[in-house]
């Protein structure tokens, strides 16, 4: 049972979360002419990588997207930080 | 003459007598025994036969390295397969059978199998059973293999606890280091959990007589327990730790008892203390597998614990300095002893099922019983699980824990330090994090690895039968790595996992390719470290708590009306109201159709959308265009995955300018709400739209037939339902409470879908059978539903669409062709399998009025030459609007089919069928207004 | 040397100590040179060195293996076989697969132990029964023997099962495949091995390749712990570590990597006679030759590289086992490992060309590469060879993202309300 640590939240049960995704991916402009190959790598193409990875992760139960720096290899967690650019309460503010 | 109780000492009750049965026999033994050492003290020699060879075997060990005596345990009724003698404790009328063994361990029927050892050696079977085939050997090898037998019955209550906890420093075991460290770090404030699979503390302290510092063994524990639990530390006695995971995630298994499952605690531990002991090693000699064989450190256990002397004239072969305090303590308690140096020559174990003695070179010792010590391996398995690497010891002749992971500490003989004073002060140094040199060990070893080439039969895994001849034969055909040495020979994957066996195994190989043993390595270390019941994972998530269904506001309504509850994309819900399905199924449609029917649509998927950017985001989420769509207004839609296919379908509402309600199929609401999350945070202003789900909030009742509309003007809503339009909605009150009411149609007749508040339901469900009832309304069911919907021809995700189906082929091609703004899967709707003109597309399909009903995932198959699929029904009834039977179907290029005849194949039957358009009733629409 | 493995050669290597047998393959000494290299030493990559020599004579080939032959998921996997598929596409390659298998023993000289038990999904629910009856109709109109059996036809077959109708996951019946069972997983590594051993290929363990020689957009060779090596072609089987080879070459593929657990029971005496898997509660088990209740579940959804598994995916495989067979929680659990699957988007393999010239895919099994050995080796082995797909494989080339024409095994089903 790994703990994931939710920016929000703090850590948590690794049953609450989701992954989600590579970072960095644009969805391409569909409004423009995209090759069938940009499209493809697009939707299917992955970094995959051995070692420290960055992620999307979204944890369930508060439904925020986040993104977390693990090591796929030995599982340590190395950090993790909201998606937003600003959080709620510093827009606020 | 073999073992014997003694009179004195030990840690058992002698004031009470508790009776079992062996194999039939009748024994006794006292509270505190096991099993194996009740047998021992009564001067069982025999308790068990090998895998392969059905060779007897006696005890090796006194705790979990004892690979031989495993037994089938019955007690008043209840039985457990496979436990081990050495860690079973007695309980008074406990009835054991040795496995593998007929009629019993002492005259086993099949032991004249190991006249044929030389034909049975290592990997036999890969080299013959070729001919004709394997599955004529199978059968019977098959029934030659396994340990014991498990029968049919479950045990009652045998219901595994599951807690969660978590401490500062988790101490595995509770030996001298283990108590040293816990009180130390407890003593310190830091909160401290230790365990101990053994039931009393203490570890091998009771092997020797020495004092430790300065206390009798049981003293000095007493008072170590007390001052750990003075200082707030918990200690779990008959509890291991048998696996670490990530995080620094422990998991325990406490023993409750025979026949009772044991509590799973899953602690998570900031730091981990391995102070798990070391093991005695066997010697690899010539029939080292008599029964009368037995580690040192064993015997010493067995008296130390239980009492027991392991036999009366004992020869001990060691290679070691730790032999010569427990030769003392044999000596003391009355047995002769003879020892006897391993370099004098190569060993051979005399005798048969009785050891008779033994041979070293030139010289024969007459004994009963021969202790064998080859030095202590530490047990590092736990070290391993979190990752920590092993460093190879040259001095000690042992792996010992290296380069460990921060949280994780090792101490005392785990740590290869087999001294008593330097474990205390290296344990208490660990538990402090202060730092500690290690002295100078007192611990002195001969390296005394297998000899290849030796003679005779010498055995390396006692359980499998895996002797030294294997590990030469694994050499001489290539199997050197030590894996593929495991895997040839099955060394080490015995029930007890190569605990005595992996050392020797490794340094065989190691000896015969002339490399260093840390050069071969060693297998993974893998949890659990011994075998745990699968109950333990089981817990309470048994029977409906697997899963859990979602329960309906209206399930007791349902019930009481006579609903016949099933399960539908995770919800209960009523799937028809009567005793019998096809009846109750025809009345409800018909009464749908003619009158009303009343639906509980409370689980159907209502989330809500809002904020500034909302119209552009559900635009965007949506295939269909809904930024044109008005306040007040619904639209059907599909949404897609970015692969083009359909995600789910469903009805979208625009509540006001900037706020959209989704209906989302039931067992979508998470799914959907997830990928409405996803796109809102990734490519969107968070702060510009918010996704809220309600569908726990409001119940739904859907009102649909011809009086319906008639039906929802009885109840007091203030809202107009003749004014209502198709594809609209409105608010009104029902009483005190908000009420919704939508326009929209999943039957084809006019419908309202009615929410309130879910505390409402009750009330409205009976407002509007109060109203309906004399109407000829009631209450209809998922499958008269589902009947209703496809004789309009709508379909359902996942149901009448398959992981292939985009919107286009269910006749939904506009916003693909026209649709500007982008929107999820767009470009995915363009490729060359999107564009194919053979897709699956929905149609229809006719039998002739009286024919019958086609089964559903019966296949449309092209009659010429080979069959192929071009397709196959994904919904079928018997219709008693039409009072025929209908289907749909996902059909290759089925708009194109429309008029023809089909075949169709349902397992290894032919049908036919002409094609036809999905809707097959009121294709122009008119009963929605009617 | 002995080298011929029969009854007759064991019984007389058995009155002189066995010691008359050749090693099963040779450890050879790198070449600076192939005609072909394959990469990974599972039972992919030897099968693809076997059926190159064997049906292509291509003999100068290297397996180059970074540890010992067998030691990724060839050697973790639960052992099933079956070609149990919807798509034809699927029922075509796989069945193969499992006729290959038929006669493996014998074409290899060596007992790979297949056990055609039989194989059974359950299914728990009318709806269920309906999907699986459209199932077993494409099976069968594919050629695969399939059948739907009802209740009564599952206890005939296992009936230990829980039969409760009040369970969460009720049986309602099940599709089954007789030609689907087990086969011992290290005996086909090690059969492969020594066949194309014996026909000359070259088998060369503890050589990890830790870069792919790219030369104008081709392949020329690699850099291993053991020095370079060319050839100017490279099939890769590399399952797990597909993408880690792909970074290397510097082409991308639509894989993620995810620990699939597995786990092994204490032996017990004959209990259950097939393959028995449960959609509901997501486990599968099948018992060994040994004894040992052989099963596994689902996986765990986070990515990893990380060969072992974790307690959430644990505790929902075995209560999901003792749920399926209630007696069984009282059996206690030796050993769980984990292997690394590669995922692909649509949970069917990738075979073809990788993007650059000259080398060649073998990925994206998921879980069920174990069944495919010996298709997936002779697929690999006829592109390697000739330069072309064999018919059977084209589906499966890595174009198909591009086209569209994915082969989703895994979303053929699926009921929303």
């Amino acid at each position: 049972m790994q703990l994931f640590p939710c920016p929000f939240c703090g850590p948590r049960n690794e049953r609450e979360f989701h992954y989600v995704a590579e970072p960095g991916k644009t969805r391409p402009d569909t409004t423009g002419d995209i090759t069938a190959e940009d499209w493809a790598a697009y939707l299917y193409d992955t970094k995959n990588e051995k070692g420290p990875v960055r992620e999307v992760w979204m944890h369930l139960t508060c439904r925020e997207l986040f993104v977390m720096e693990r090591d796929s290899v030995t599982m340590d967690v190395l950090g993790s930080k909201t998606l937003r650019r600003t959080l709620p309460a510093e827009g606020a503010a | 003459m073999s073992g014997r109780r003694l009179s004195q000492g030990g840690l058992i009750d002698r004031s009470r007598l508790l009776r079992f049965r062996f194999d039939g026999r009748d024994f006794t033994g006292h509270p505190g025994d096991t099993l194996a050492s009740a047998l021992l003290a009564s001067g069982v020699r025999v308790m068990g036969r090998s895998f392969k060879y059905h060779r007897p075997r006696g005890l090796w060990g006194a705790w979990f390295d004892d690979p031989n005596a495993v037994f089938n345990v019955r007690l008043r009724g209840d039985e457990l397969p496979n436990c081990p003698a050495t860690t079973t404790a007695l309980v008074d009328g406990m009835q054991a059978r040795a496995v593998n063994a007929w009629p019993n361990a002492e005259n086993d029927l099949k032991g004249g199998l190991d006249l044929f050892h030389r034909w049975l050696g290592a990997g036999f079977y890969y080299k013959t059973f070729m001919w004709p085939d394997w599955h004529l050997f199978e059968p019977s090898i098959r029934k030659m293999a396994g340990l014991g037998a498990v029968d049919g019955k479950a045990i009652d209550g045998y219901v595994a606890d599951q807690l969660h906890d978590d401490c500062d420093l988790l101490v595995a075991g509770g030996g001298a280091a283990g108590l040293a460290a816990a009180r130390a770090a407890a003593e310190a404030g830091y909160s401290v959990v230790l365990a101990d699979d053994h039931p009393t503390l203490g570890g091998s302290l009771y092997q020797g007589d020495e004092p430790i510092e300065g206390e009798e063994p049981q003293a000095w524990v007493a008072a170590q327990v007390a001052a750990i639990r003075a200082a707030g530390g918990r200690i779990l006695t008959s509890t291991t730790v048998f696996g670490l995971y990530d995080h620094g995630l422990a998991a325990l298994a406490e023993d409750r008892g025979f026949a009772r499952a044991p509590r799973l605690w899953r602690l998570r531990a900031r730091r981990t203390l391995v102070a798990t002991g070391a093991m005695d090693r066997p010697i690899t000699f010539a029939d080292n597998d008599r029964p009368g064989v037995m580690s040192l450190q064993g015997a010493a256990e067995f008296l130390g614990r239980y009492g027991v002397l392991a036999g009366q004239r004992i020869a001990v072969l060691s290679n070691n300095s730790h032999s010569a305090p427990i030769v003392a303590r044999l000596r003391a308690a009355g047995a002769e002893v003879i020892e006897a140096d391993p370099a004098e020559g190569a060993p051979r174990a005399l005798g048969g099922k009785r050891l008779s003695g033994v041979q070293i070179g030139a010289r024969k010792i007459d004994c009963d019983t021969l202790l064998v010590s080859g030095g202590l391996t530490p047990t590092v398995h736990l070290w391993r699980h979190a990752g920590g690497k092993l460093d190879w010891s040259a001095e000690k002749a042992a792996f010992v824990p290296g380069a460990g992971p921060d949280h994780m500490l090792a101490a005392g003989a785990a740590n290869g330090t087999f001294d008593l004073d330097p474990a205390l002060a290296e344990a208490r140094a660990a538990a402090l994090g202060t730092p500690h040199a290690t002295g100078a060990s007192g611990y002195r070893v001969r390296p005394l690895w297998p000899q290849p080439g030796s003679k005779g039969r010498q055995w390396i895994d006692f359980q499998h039968d895996v002797t030294l001849k294997d590990v030469e034969l694994a050499a001489r055909e290539n199997y050197v790595s030590v894996e593929h040495l495991k895997r040839y020979t099955t060394l080490g994957m015995a029930a007890d996992q190569g605990k005595t066996a992996n050392m020797a195994g490794l340094a065989a190989m190691a000896a015969i390719q002339g490399r260093p043993i840390p050069e071969v390595g060693t297998t993974t270390f893998r949890p659990p470290f011994v075998p745990v019941p699968m109950e333990l994972y089981h817990g309470t998530r048994r029977g409906q708590a697997v899963n859990p269904l979602k329960r309906l506001e209206l399930e007791p309504q349902h019930r009481a009306a006579g609903a016949a509850m099933g399960e539908y994309g995770g919800w209960l819900r009523p799937a028809w109201y009567g005793p019998e399905d096809q009846s109750a199924i025809t009345a409800e449609v018909q009464a749908a159709r003619q009158a009303a029917g009343v639906f509980d649509g409370s689980p159907l998927g209502k989330i809500e959308v809002m904020g500034p950017d909302a119209a552009a985001f559900v635009n965007f989420i949506y295939y269909n265009t809904i930024a044109t769509l008005e306040p007040g207004h619904i639209r059907y839609g599909f949404m897609l995955r970015e692969n083009g296919l359909i995600f789910d379908d469903g009805v979208i509402a625009r509540l006001a300018e900037d706020r959209f309600l989704i209906s989302c199929s039931s067992s979508h609401v998470a799914g959907v709400e997830a990928m409405l999350e996803s796109w809102r945070q990734d490519g969107n202003d968070p702060d510009r739209i918010f996704v809220h789900d309600t569908t726990q909030h409001w119940a739904t009742i859907t009102v649909t037939g011809p009086q319906a509309r008639a039906i929802v003007a009885a109840l007091d809503t203030g809202a107009d339902p003749a004014t209502l339009a198709h594809m609209t909605l409105t608010e009104g009150r029902f009483g005190d409470s908000p009420l919704r009411i939508a326009r929209v149609s999943f039957t084809g007749d006019a419908s309202f879908e009615l929410s309130v508040p879910a505390s409402r339901a009750a009330d409205l469900w009976q407002a509007v059978l109060a109203a309906g009832t004399p109407l000829g309304a009631r209450p209809i069911g998922l499958e008269a539903m589902s009947v209703l919907r496809a004789e309009k021809g709508f379909i359902m995700v996942g149901k009448d669409t398959d992981g292939e189906t985009m919107p286009h082929d269910l006749g939904f091609d506009v916003p693909r062709r026209k649709k500007k703004a982008a929107f999820v899967g767009d470009r995915a709707l363009q490729t060359e399998a999107a564009n194919a003109a053979d897709r699956r597309q929905l149609v229809g399909l006719r039998v002739a009025d009286s024919g019958t009903v086609l089964p559903t995932g019966a296949h449309i198959v092209t009659g010429d030459g080979p069959q192929r699929s071009i397709g196959f029904v994904t919904s079928s009834y018997f219709s008693p609007t039409l009072d025929r039977p209908i289907a749909l179907a996902l059909l290759e290029s089925g708009q194109q089919r429309i008029g023809d005849r089909v075949q169709l194949r349902h397992l290894g039957q032919s049908l036919s069928a002409t094609v036809t358009a999905p809707c097959a009733l009121d294709p122009e629409g008119e009963r929605l207004n009617a | 040397m002995n080298k011929t493995y029969s009854a007759l050669n064991l019984f007389r290597e058995g009155l002189r100590g066995q010691r008359g047998w050749a090693p099963a393959w040779r450890s050879p000494k790198p070449k600076p040179a192939y005609d072909v290299i394959v990469i990974g030493g599972g039972g992919h990559g030897l099968a693809t060195a076997y059926y190159l020599a064997k049906v292509h004579g291509v003999r100068n080939v290297a397996v180059l293996e970074k540890g010992w032959i067998g030691g990724g998921n060839s050697g973790r996997n639960t052992t099933v076989v079956r070609s149990d598929y919807y798509y034809p596409e699927s029922a075509a390659l796989y069945d193969m697969s499992v006729r290959l298998y038929e006669g493996l023993s014998r074409e290899l000289n060596y007992n790979i132990m297949l056990s055609q038990r039989g194989m059974m999904i359950l299914a728990h629910s009318e709806a269920e029964m309906e999907i699986a009856a459209r199932q077993v109709n494409a099976m069968q109109i594919n050629g695969i023997d399939s059948q739907l059996l009802d209740t009564e036809g599952v206890r005939k077959l296992a009936p230990i099962l829980n039969f409760d109708r009040g369970a969460r996951y009720p049986i309602h019946g099940a599709m089954y495949q007789g030609r689907g069972g087990t086969a011992r997983h290290d005996a086909v590594v090690w059969g492969f091995a020594r066949g194309a051993d014996r026909l000359g290929v070259d088998i060369i363990q503890n050589c990890e390749v830790t870069d792919v020689i790219v030369e104008g957009g081709r392949v020329t060779g690699v850099a291993t712990t053991r020095g370079e090596i060319r050839a100017d072609r490279i099939g890769a089987a590399v399952a797990g570590h597909s993408s880690v080879l792909a970074h290397m070459a510097g082409y991308r593929l639509p894989i993620h990597s995810y620990a699939l657990q597995a786990f092994v029971s204490e032996p017990l005496k004959p209990v259950l006679d097939t393959v028995v898997l449960s959609p509901g509660h997501g486990t599968y088990v099948s018992q060994s030759d040994k004894g040992g209740l052989v099963f596994g579940g689902g996986l765990d959804r986070i990515p990893s590289y990380g060969q072992r598994g974790n307690l959430p995916v644990q505790e929902t495989v075995i209560g999901g086992l003792s749920e399926m067979v209630p007696m069984f929680s009282k059996v206690k659990l030796l050993r769980h490992w984990a292997g690394i699957v590669d995922v692909t988007p649509d949970s069917s393999p990738i075979i073809g060309p990788s993007g650059v010239e000259g080398l060649y895919l073998n990925c994206g099994w998921g879980t069920g590469g174990f069944k495919a050995i010996p298709v997936g080796g002779y697929m690999l082995a006829h592109i390697l060879a000739t330069g072309r797909h064999h018919d059977l494989s084209r589906p499966f080339d890595l174009s198909r993202f591009t086209r569209g024409r994915l082969i989703d095994e895994g979303a053929a089903s699926g009921i929303a309300h």
